[in-house]
């Protein structure tokens, strides 16, 4: 039974890699190789085509793409990023220390809301059919309907405009005890866990009663089993597969959720960082930051897949 | 089961009632969609004043005779402004969404359709696509493409076929293997017979469904894209960018940042509770 | 004498998706004494599982117990609480599961899962309770009892899982244990084991059973008393031997019927008339079919059907017989050209037909034609009746507009159904229906030669012999050519004029269908017959004699080469059988036996 176990967790590492190749290319292939090309950008209007061609020279984008793309990826590869092409400063001194903030951001959000989305969806699990399941699924689905910058200005609306219990914008440098810590991160915080939590639970709520349909646990009911062992000893072993894709499938939806919490917030963040650069046209920043997302997903959900294929109820292989 | 499925099939019987056949579910969600087509469609046309024009100079006005909805942060009319960003936000989404819907109903269906490799190689290029976070990948586009409603458009279709395809893929699979398209298979029928006519028909309704839910995304990334200012342009306005600019009468519960905000969510919401029906 | 169990008025109604309330089970009352067994005999939606469950004070999904008193060992189930309720399922009352294969935790080894009931109602501890299911496990007759609960379910056969099942039900000594369909999902052969068992347990023990079945001949073998269930409601309630001799109601005497079906009598082949060779319409020879590694030949290793030699003769029906995992199945998708063979040869009328449907010609696909299994997944839910007859009528035939309509209102006819149906689609037709528009749709063809796969497996006995009955009468008046493929010895004798057995992928015996029951036969064939159950008290207690003389010895190294019966054969020869392909012996009667015992050592099937 083990032995079928390896080629197929080698099998998910190799599809990540051709995910992340997949990635690093369409990456490069947005940003670079699209007609909007950032000499004409830096220069606006007023570029004269002798400009715009000595600065595609000295920016090497006269090369062809394939060797753009080869150079781009080596520099990549050495954790090299290049200059910000708005600040010039280097594209690491400016993403490093906001790269921080965003996983302090995230690791908070995701510490809060896996234990509350497994609780929450287990409970609706068991009181499935009650007044408690129907409500909080209602909830659920109109939290996950909305955009998150809605919960966002709800938040700002409740707790800083009419409670004042926290600042509507995170100064992050203002922080130096615990109880600011709290008051500094409570508004992003919460934001993203409810969106982030809603979504999640939903689908451990979905996994799970796709879970409790099947005929052993009817068997375990009317072995006379209690339903708090039924939950954790019969139907958790089955269902930690698709647990951990949901969890990880939801966390897609938390990177989306950190661009716009970042940037509602001002918390200095990478996406916040990415946004601006966006909307200033400052390709290699957009592209270093793109990647370190990207490839921060894609590590959780190959993880997922893992956890997921080692933990499947034996029998698949008869 | 069969009885309900009696119930249900007895209204379609004489084959034009099409949707009369159709759960409930994406019954009421395409019911729901067609509403606020209308809005969209009638809606500028019945807005009493230009969505550019400044018609008062008290800035977040609160309701009023002359203005049901107030005035927004420039003192133009809430009202007519609220119609164009309907407009906008629902015929964007609905144009992405059908783009990526047909690209991915279409590819979906011939990776089941055809060879082997066909199917691998498609999978291989939607689970690539699919590793990158979908806000991520429309802020990518921007930042190359710009801002423009057909770059915008292209972006979204691209960013929810992969889902689509998947879907449908999934359900092709899965009536490709029922006995009656073999039956049909064994007769001797051609393969766009067996596509139009055996496997279509039961795909409709959970295909709907999905187009529902890709609607209620795009309708979701193109609100968060708006709102961070990368998406609708001014003078151009959708519901997103409604909430961006009047953010700051939040201090004042202004309607101009509040009204934006209920219709945005009435409209995700009223469709994912549509098409979420009475499931247990 | 008290009664242990005694059911008054029980009413159990579900919920419709609009609010309405269905009733499932009406005004049931019901009782069984101590040490009894009373089966609940019924067809699908009877409601014979819903009163089941409702003893243990359990409904299912949608479903709620609305009325009634019920009342199980000194218990009133219907007043007892959520607490109450799990103290007294698994401890007073225990339920063995149709489906073992499903009700089995899957993460989870057989041996928890075994002695959970005895640890969770404080039982017996921990070592006292393994201990006694290595007990039940030997008492099932069940392999290796000490170490059979550290596997997992699905390293065992859905009979051994049965009778682990059973294990679990009784590890906390129940006063009452119910067993839903419990054999209903095995092979015959299988089921006679599993019967023995549990008949054995209950009666050891003393334990009171409640039975769940649709097979009368099961429920005169295991129980005391039946209650037989229409609609919900009760039909008829006495003695077992009462309901099966002298039905009083009609619905019961047509389910004792149903089990009685006429027996086709022996034809002989059709003469040559125009002075023509008799040609077979359908030949099959040498063929194999298989998945893995192909090797220097280009055949497979692993062999679903290895060597297939068959032929259908004009205007007869051959019978292709065998357990679940023989290749039956792959067999008909063979000839239906779905799964092209890896080696050998189909022929119709004389004709080579390609392995892929794709290349044979129209016309051929025109003249074989199939009725599948499964008449919900083989009917198009998106299409009326009458656009599904008229399509095939349109491709072969060209017929279009009112002449469509007309050969397919005719068809219809041909399958006794009402006119009433043309507009109707499947999902709106009961199970029966379905199947005769599947037959319809067949015939629109006008074929020469019907594959039958299956066609009454789902179905309810009532319902299937009607079925029979239309197939047999078609054929008669069509004169088609027809192969009929079923795990159903009943079925295949009512239909069928010659039959051929599968197991492992081989044919190990051909002969007449009339010939079945009696003289000489492969030892597979004459284990498969003597293990259909029969409709008399004390036929288990008969045959589990016969078996326990002729007990094979240690099972030998799997066979490779050999016969596929090797294994399970009491009269196999070591070193040959398990090695030696069996050669063929022909009899005149047209008996061909794939055996290597001599013709007057095969054992001989008593005449009944």
């Amino acid at each position: 039974m083990t032995r079928s176990l390896g080629p197929l967790i080698l099998g998910r590492l190799a599809a990540s890699a051709f995910s992340l190749a997949f990635v690093v290319v369409t990456i490069f292939a947005i940003t670079a190789a699209l007609p909007g090309d950032v000499a004409d950008t830096l220069l606006g209007q007023s570029a004269t085509p002798e400009a715009a061609a000595s600065l595609r020279h000295a920016m090497a984008l006269d090369q062809p793409a394939w060797l753009r793309f080869w150079h781009w990826a080596g520099d990549m590869l050495h954790a090299d990023p290049g200059r910000s092409l708005l600040t010039g400063r280097p594209v690491a001194e400016l993403v490093g220390p906001r790269l921080y903030n965003s996983l302090l951001l995230a690791g908070a959000t995701a510490a809060v809301s896996v234990p509350l989305s497994l609780a929450l969806g287990l409970a609706c699990t068991m009181a499935r059919g009650t007044v408690f399941d129907r409500a909080a699924t209602v909830l659920m689905l109109g939290t996950v309907s909305v955009p998150v910058f809605l919960i966002a200005t709800v938040a700002v609306f409740v707790f800083a405009v009419q409670f004042h219990l926290a600042p509507a914008l995170a100064d992050i440098n203002a922080v130096h005890s615990p109880l600011q810590f709290v008051r500094v991160f409570l508004m992003p915080v919460a934001t993203l866990s409810g969106a982030t939590t809603a979504q999640m639970s939903r689908m451990i709520r979905a996994c799970m009663i796709d879970v409790f349909s099947a005929p052993w646990i009817e068997m375990a009911v009317l072995k006379g089993v209690p339903p708090v062992r039924i939950v954790l000893f019969h139907a958790l072993p089955n269902a930690i597969g698709p647990v951990v894709n949901a969890i990880a499938l939801s966390l897609s939806s938390l990177l989306g959720g950190v661009v716009v919490v970042e940037t509602v917030f001002s918390y200095p963040g990478m996406a916040g960082l990415m946004v601006d650069s966006v909307a200033a046209r400052d390709v290699p920043v957009v592209q270093c930051c793109a990647l370190i997302f990207c490839m921060v997903y894609l590590a959780l959900t190959t993880l997922a897949d893992v956890v997921a294929v080692a933990s499947a109820p034996r029998g698949r292989d008869r | 089961m069969s009885a309900v499925g009696a119930f249900l099939s007895r209204g379609g019987r004489h084959g034009a009632m099409f949707a009369a056949r159709l759960a409930p579910g994406p019954r009421r969600a395409l019911g729901l969609l067609a509403v606020w087509f209308v809005i969209a469609f009638a809606g500028p046309l019945l807005a009493p004043h230009a969505p550019g024009e400044i018609v008062d100079r008290d800035v977040f006005a609160g309701v009023s005779l002359h203005h049901w909805l107030g005035t927004d942060y420039l003192g133009r009319d809430l009202g007519s402004r609220l119609l164009w960003g309907v407009r906008y936000t629902v015929l964007i989404c609905t144009l992405s969404t059908l783009l990526s819907c047909c690209c991915g109903i279409v590819l979906g269906i011939a990776a089941t359709a055809t060879s082997v490799w066909v199917e691998r190689v498609l999978g291989r290029l939607m689970d690539g696509l699919l590793s990158i976070p979908s806000l991520l990948f429309a802020l990518l586009v921007i930042a190359a493409a710009g801002e423009s409603i057909p770059a915008l458009i292209l972006t979204m279709g691209v960013i929810y076929m992969p889902g689509s395809y998947r879907t449908s893929r999934a359900l092709a699979l899965r009536i490709a293997r029922a006995d009656y398209v073999t039956a049909a298979l064994a007769r001797g029928e051609g393969r766009a017979f067996v596509i139009l006519r055996e496997i279509l028909p039961n795909m409709t309704g959970p295909l709907l469904s999905d187009i529902g839910l890709r609607f209620v995304y795009a309708v979701l990334l193109l609100s968060n894209l708006s709102f961070l200012g990368l998406g609708v342009q001014p003078p151009l306005v959708d519901l997103g960018s409604l909430v961006r600019e009047n953010v700051l009468g939040l201090a004042y519960g202004a309607p101009a940042v509040v009204v934006p905000t209920l219709v945005l969510a009435l409209l995700t919401v009223g469709i994912n509770l549509a098409l979420d029906g009475r499931r247990p | 004498m008290t009664n242990l169990i005694s059911v008054r008025g029980l009413r159990v109604t579900g919920r419709r998706a609009d609010g309405g309330d269905v009733p499932i089970v009406r005004d049931v009352s019901l009782e069984a004494r101590q040490g009894e067994v009373l089966a609940l005999v019924g067809e699908s939606g009877s409601g014979k599982t819903t009163i089941a469950l409702a003893l243990m004070g359990h409904a299912r999904a949608g479903c709620g117990i609305s009325g009634g008193e019920i009342e199980v060992a000194g218990h009133r189930v219907d007043r007892l609480d959520a607490a109450g309720l799990r103290a007294f399922r698994g401890r007073t009352i225990s339920y063995v599961a149709q489906n073992a294969g499903s009700a089995f935790n899957p993460a989870l080894t057989l041996h928890r899962q075994v002695i959970e009931p005895a640890l969770t109602h404080w039982v017996l501890p921990r070592r006292e309770a393994e201990r006694r299911a290595v007990e039940l496990f030997r008492a099932m007759a069940l392999p290796h009892p000490e170490t059979i609960g550290a596997r997992y379910p699905h390293q065992l056969s859905g009979g051994q899982l049965q009778r682990l099942m059973a294990a679990m039900a009784l590890i906390t000594e129940p006063e009452v244990v119910v067993f839903d369909e419990p054999t209903t999902a095995l092979d015959v052969t299988t089921q006679i084991e599993v019967l023995e068992a549990f008949r054995a347990v209950l009666a050891h023990r003393g334990i009171t059973g409640v039975y769940v079945t649709h097979d009368l001949a099961v429920v005169a073998q295991v129980a005391d008393r039946a209650v037989v269930l229409r609609h919900g409601a009760v039909c008829e309630s006495d003695a077992t031997a009462m309901v099966l001799e002298r039905p009083r109601t009609a619905y019961a005497r047509q389910l004792v019927e149903a089990c009685h079906l006429p027996v086709r009598p022996a034809r002989p082949a059709a003469a040559p008339a125009d002075g023509a060779a008799a040609e077979p319409v359908l030949t099959v020879s040498d063929v194999i079919v298989g998945y893995g590694r192909v090797d220097a030949r280009g055949l497979p290793a692993r062999r679903i059907l290895d060597g297939i030699d068959l032929s259908v003769p004009q205007g007869r029906i051959l019978g292709i017989i065998g357990e679940s995992g023989c290749g039956k199945s792959t067999l008909a998708r063979t000839i239906a050209g779905l799964q092209p063979p890896a080696a050998g040869t189909l022929r119709f009328r004389g004709d080579i037909l390609a392995g892929g449907v794709g290349h044979r010609t129209p016309e051929q696909r025109r003249r074989l034609q199939i009725v599948a299994q499964n008449a919900d997944l083989v009917l198009n839910p998106a299409w009326t009746v009458g656009a599904i007859l008229e399509r095939v009528l349109e491709f072969f035939h060209g017929l279009r507009g009112v002449a469509a309509r007309a050969e397919a209102l005719r068809l219809l006819d041909l399958v006794h159904l009402p006119h009433a149906l043309f507009d109707r689609r499947p999902m709106e037709l009961s199970g029966g229906q379905k199947q005769r528009v599947n037959f319809a749709r067949a015939l629109a063809a006008r074929p020469d030669l019907v594959l039958c796969d299956e066609i009454t497996a789902a179905l309810d006995p009532v319902v299937a012999a009607a079925i029979l009955e239309l197939m047999s009468e078609l054929q008669a008046t069509l004169g088609l050519s027809c192969v009929f493929i079923t795990h159903d010895l009943h079925a295949l004798r009512a239909v069928c004029d010659r039959v051929a057995v599968l197991l492992g992928g081989h044919v190990v015996e051909q002969c007449e269908a009339a010939s079945l029951m009696d003289g000489a036969h492969h030892p597979y064939t004459q284990l498969l017959v003597s293990s259909v159950p029969e409709m008399r008290a004390g036929w288990l207690d008969e045959v589990a004699a016969r078996r326990r003389a002729t007990t094979p010895g240690p099972v030998p190294p799997a066979a490779d080469g050999g016969c596929p019966f090797t294994p399970r054969c009491g009269l196999r020869v070591e070193g040959v059988c398990d090695r030696v392909p069996p050669p063929i012996i022909n009899s005149p009667d047209g008996q061909r036996i794939a055996c290597h015992l001599p013709p007057d050592e095969l054992p001989v099937l008593p005449r009944t």
